[in-house]
């Protein structure tokens, strides 16, 4: 890559460079690595201890991990986590992916007001959702229900899914859709057979960020939800915030695994895209879908 | 394709429709109930919750919180209520009582104790005084040390918490402005018996301020009780405001060596109440009545906490009788609820203040 | 070729609304959904900033009589009776300490005078009020004999009302000298400057760590650099409460990393790092970097590196070449994570509040203590449409300049 006359002050650069990009790389990674080995100390601290450092199989154990399972709170708010994020993941799915197919036609009015204004639960921050959730579904006695959790968490994976759809339909072409309708196709076959297999892996992840979305929203959660509806991240929080224990690593250890599984569906989802459209050199990699 | 989606859907969705059932049947009995988690939440959950659960078949909710009106105004206002029974500090209950935020409890639900002595006269004269709340336990906010970080000079006085001289070092306060400013001005000099008077005036609060600001730099902050042991046990602070229960808790079931100061300890009583307008007011009485009984209360007696029936003294732990605060009344003050309640909020305000100058 | 007439050009429009309504209804759902469950929670909080009715029904006796009131004395004694009446009221349903910490609200500190009155007050029998209950009320407080405090009052009552903004912006209105700067202590607008400041110093340092990292990305072979991405997309698909938790157990006074310098004997006494300023931001860097990493990469991937080398075979220097060739070419992608990154920190909550300490807390944070802790909504509202004000104008900068749909996700 480095053409050799550069010389040595570019190879020193381009060393540098690289030194300080894998800095970068470990800043982002290790954090998160630390706590995998730290959820398995059989001591009730958040540190390595002398025996763990010399890999005595004494000083690690599975004690936090049956901790959580023997806990009627974590198994509540894990039950929880699921099923608001099933529920909101599918309203958001579903409103999400009828609203980018009208937003990608063009004729559609008034577009760019739309969007911003469909986008916006995910540029506003939380805690101003939160408050005014709050007080807005406390009056029509929402609040502390599931019902109002899940719609709260449904409004807030909208934007996810119309921004994944809508990348999936860009250049998709409606005279295809046209003639269908011409040859007399229903507009709901139209939609399933020829716009749905195209749109689907946007679906698919649009749906994942919207599950995740729920799945991981902990401020709506603390103004909104009452103690029946407590889920993964508000148990973290209060654990957090009012007795430091790990078994709050050995949970954010398994959310890692949910993290590193909803990555590589994610991944293989972006590939089926790319093969679909033709090739995969014009679809940039993960980061972009 | 297609197809399979929307099989696939419909299976998701059935089995959904199903748990949102399951949630439902077990939301019809159950009760939330609030109180302090840490030592105490075990003791309560062995001795109260759990039995009355099994002999109900109620379930019960048992939920955390670190104290405060703030949260049971906010349900009461917004008209969102999420607790039924909570464990107030008496310092907060008259002022919950008194804006309007906690059911009134008609003391005839409470049986007699159980060597047969009406309600009225088995509870100690101050369980009863609240129309709000039956009373629950008698403890008290002390500080201690940890043999093993404390150095040379111990501490033994409440003048010693603000010494940095004699004893350098953090110390650790939960933040918020009841007992701190006790505290600050016992050390300052004022006699036990007029603390609140003083306290009252303008002067007065400077006074516990300006003495407060001597050990400003030195404090470390925290926002519930059970994360005091943990602070004096890795350090983090040398001397640690805490209830005494979780120090107790720590030396006798962890074998910490830590040593318990009890000068200037300030005594107060823990009650449960009802929040106003609680759906589930009248099976909220029926905890109240059956987790007030003298043998679930003696089982406080786990985590040095006195009861507040008298019936309750013999079934207590033997070996916990010098830990309760009860034997060292001399030493402390009982905790102002009236003052507290009247004062609360603007020194609440102001403590706030002082702490972001 | 032949003219349009007119009948084919109303076809021709109304073809053109009909394909338009065919679009539109698409959106209607979510539209009604979004506005139902979204923006009119928002219009609430906005109307509860403004409108504040509370004091005008708690005591609607003493506010009517008070209309009549000169402003420079005490009222007189029917002003003065009516509202220990009232108050007497009050303290028998349980209400004086809502009354109190309205009073309080625009009078700072009144709330225990409130409250010990209208203890006092609630023990004179009902009979006795007429002939007792002004007598009381001056006897139970000096302040009662303020005009100052019946002035705050009045203003008090107001159902709809600014004074939320005034308090949220350090300004107070004076009975005579108007809008002033606020006297005693000025919180808000410096923690909005902290806040601003703390979401500048996070945008700026995940450019610095950003830029190169992906510049070294966006230069590699694209199997290799797929391979890499995923240490950057690890922590973007990871929990938030995750990657907080591990700064937690980095940075706690036993934590990782002092018990690491500690027995490397770096350090004779472990450092406070955990619940401070530096903690907020180091956590926060972490966990927007791949905002900003994210976006730069894919426009850095579309850049074609031959430029670069085109411009220093032809003998430009490096640096310079970069500088004037390169870097311009970046811009959409800096511009875009650089805005992100500092409209996402600026409302950050959940982080500052668990690693913060008092030293790091943001303005979402003092938000939340209004609205969880001193249980003033109104001021909460009015904080937050401010912050909501901010974040809009960012917002409406960034669609400008980026683009609201072209926001990318990883």
């Amino acid at each position: 890559m480095i053409p050799a006359h550069f010389g040595i002050w570019h190879r020193l650069g381009a060393r540098l460079l690289q030194v300080s990009s894998w800095l970068v790389l470990l800043f982002l990674i290790l954090p998160i690595l630390v706590i995998v080995p730290l959820s398995f100390n059989i001591e009730p601290f958040f540190s390595f201890t002398e025996g763990m450092l010399r890999l005595q199989p004494e000083a690690y154990s599975l004690r936090w991990y049956q901790a959580i399972f023997d806990d009627p709170k974590w198994i509540l708010a894990i039950q929880n986590s699921f099923f608001i994020g099933f529920f909101a993941t599918l309203i958001a799915t579903v409103l999400g992916t009828c609203a980018a197919v009208g937003l990608a036609r063009d004729d559609m009015p008034l577009r760019r007001l739309i969007t911003a204004l469909l986008l916006s639960p995910m540029i506003v921050p939380l805690i101003i959702t939160a408050a005014g959730m709050f007080f807005f579904y406390s009056e029509l006695g929402l609040a502390g229900s599931y019902l109002g959790v899940i719609l709260a968490h449904a409004a807030l994976g909208t934007p996810f899914v119309i921004i994944t759809v809508t990348a999936t339909l860009t250049g998709f072409d409606y005279s295809l859709a046209r003639a269908a309708v011409n040859l007399g196709a229903t507009p709901l076959r139209v939609f399933f057979d020829i716009i749905m297999p195209l749109i689907r892996p946007g679906v698919i992840s649009g749906a994942l960020f919207a599950f995740i979305t729920s799945f991981d929203e902990v401020v709506v959660i603390l103004f909104m939800a009452g103690p029946q509806q407590r889920t993964i991240p508000r148990q973290m929080f209060s654990g957090l915030r009012e007795q430091i224990n790990p078994s709050i690593l050995a949970i954010a250890t398994l959310l890692i695994l949910v993290s590193i599984a909803l990555l590589i569906t994610i991944e293989l989802l972006r590939r089926r895209a790319a093969r679909l459209r033709g090739s995969e050199a014009d679809v940039p990699p993960a980061a972009t879908s | 394709m297609a197809r399979s989606l929307t099989t696939g859907f419909s299976a998701f969705a059935l089995s959904a429709a199903l748990a949102m059932t399951s949630f439902g049947a077990h939301a019809a009995e159950s009760l939330t109930v609030v109180s302090w988690g840490g030592a105490y939440g075990a003791a309560q959950k062995n001795h109260m919750i759990d039995p009355f659960q099994k002999d109900t078949g109620v379930k019960v909710l048992f939920e955390d919180y670190s104290g405060g009106v703030a949260e049971m105004k906010a349900q009461v206002e917004s008209g969102n209520i999420q607790w039924d029974v909570v464990d107030l500090e008496v310092i907060d209950l008259e002022r919950a009582c008194s804006e309007g935020l906690l059911e009134t409890i008609p003391h005839d639900i409470l049986p007699a104790g159980a060597d047969g002595t009406p309600a009225a006269d088995d509870f100690i004269p101050e369980a009863l005084a609240s129309e709000c709340a039956v009373g629950n336990i008698v403890w008290s906010v002390v500080f201690a040390y940890n043999e093993k970080t404390i150095g040379g000079t111990k501490a033994s006085s409440i003048g010693d918490f603000f010494d940095t001289q004699k004893i350098p070092g953090k110390r650790a306060m939960r933040k918020r402005p009841q007992v701190n400013m006790e505290w600050a001005l016992l050390a300052d000099g004022v006699a036990p018996a007029e603390v609140y008077e003083v306290l009252a005036t303008a002067e007065g609060q400077a006074r516990a301020f300006a003495k407060l600001d001597t050990l400003k730099n030195d404090i470390v902050w925290f926002d519930s009780w059970s994360q005091a042991p943990q602070l004096l046990n890795d350090g983090g602070a040398v001397l640690v405001q805490s209830a005494n229960g979780r120090f107790y808790d720590a030396i006798r079931q962890e074998g910490k060596p830590f040593v318990i100061v009890w000068d200037g300890h300030v005594y107060d009583l823990d009650a449960w109440a009802v929040l106003k307008g609680s759906p589930k007011k009248d099976l909220a009485f029926k905890f109240i009545a059956y987790v007030t009984e003298s043998k679930p209360l003696a089982g406080m007696s786990d985590v040095a906490y006195g009861p507040t029936r008298k019936s309750s003294a013999p079934m207590m732990d033997p070996a916990a009788a010098p830990h309760l605060p009860t034997a060292h009344l001399d030493k402390g003050i009982q905790a102002g609820s009236d003052f507290w309640a009247d004062y609360g909020e603007s020194l609440g305000e102001k403590f706030n203040e002082w702490l972001l100058k | 070729m032949s003219t349009l007439t007119t009948s084919e050009a109303s076809q021709a429009a109304g073809a053109r609304r009909k394909k338009r309504l065919n679009a539109f209804i698409f959106v209607v759902p979510l539209l009604l959904f979004i506005l139902l469950t979204f923006v009119a929670p928002i219009g609430s909080m906005l109307w509860r900033s403004v409108h504040h009715p509370i004091v005008a029904e708690l005591i609607p006796l003493t506010l009517a009589e008070l209309q009549h009131w000169d402003g420079q004395q005490i009222p007189d004694q029917k002003t003065l009776t009516l509202f220990a009446s009232e108050l007497h009221g009050l303290a028998k349903r349980r209400l004086s300490g809502k009354l109190a910490e309205e009073i309080n609200r625009s009078y700072a500190g009144m709330s225990s005078a409130v409250k010990s009155s209208a203890r006092k007050i609630g023990r004179l029998k009902p009979e006795q009020l007429p002939s007792q209950g002004a007598e009381t009320l001056l006897k139970a407080h000096r302040n009662w004999s303020k005009p100052e405090l019946w002035y705050a009052i009045q203003r008090a009552g107001q159902v709809y009302t600014y004074d939320y903004y005034l308090t949220a912006l350090d300004l107070e209105l004076h009975p005579d000298q108007g809008i002033q700067v606020r006297e005693d202590t000025q919180i808000y607008l410096q923690l909005y400057g902290k806040t601003l400041n703390m979401a500048l110093v996070i945008t700026l340092l995940c450019a610095l760590l950003g830029y190169p990292l992906a510049y070294y990305l966006a230069n590699l072979p694209e199997n290799r650099a797929n391979l890499l991405l995923v240490l950057v997309l690890l922590p973007f698909w990871t929990s938030l409460l995750v990657r907080t938790t591990a700064w937690i157990a980095l940075l706690q006074t036993n934590g990782v990393i002092n018990s690491f310098l500690l027995s490397a004997g770096l350090i004779g006494r472990p450092f406070e790092m955990l619940y401070t300023s530096f903690a907020t931001v180091v956590a926060m860097t972490h966990i927007l970097l791949p905002f900003m990493i994210l976006p730069l990469y894919s426009v850095m991937r579309g850049i074609d590196a031959s430029y670069l080398r085109a411009a220093m075979s032809l003998g430009a220097k490096p640096i310079p070449a970069f500088v004037r060739i390169y870097f311009p070419m970046t811009l959409p992608g800096l511009s875009a994570g650089a805005l992100l990154v500092f409209i996402i920190s600026v409302g950050y909550y959940i982080t500052p509040a668990l690693v913060g300490g008092t030293d790091g807390q943001m303005i979402s944070n003092i938000i939340a203590f209004h609205m969880q802790r001193s249980s003033n909504w109104e001021l909460a509202a009015a904080l937050g449409s401010l912050l909501l004000a901010l974040i809009l104008l960012l917002y409406w900068l960034y669609d400008r300049y980026v683009g609201a749909s072209n926001i990318k996700l990883g």
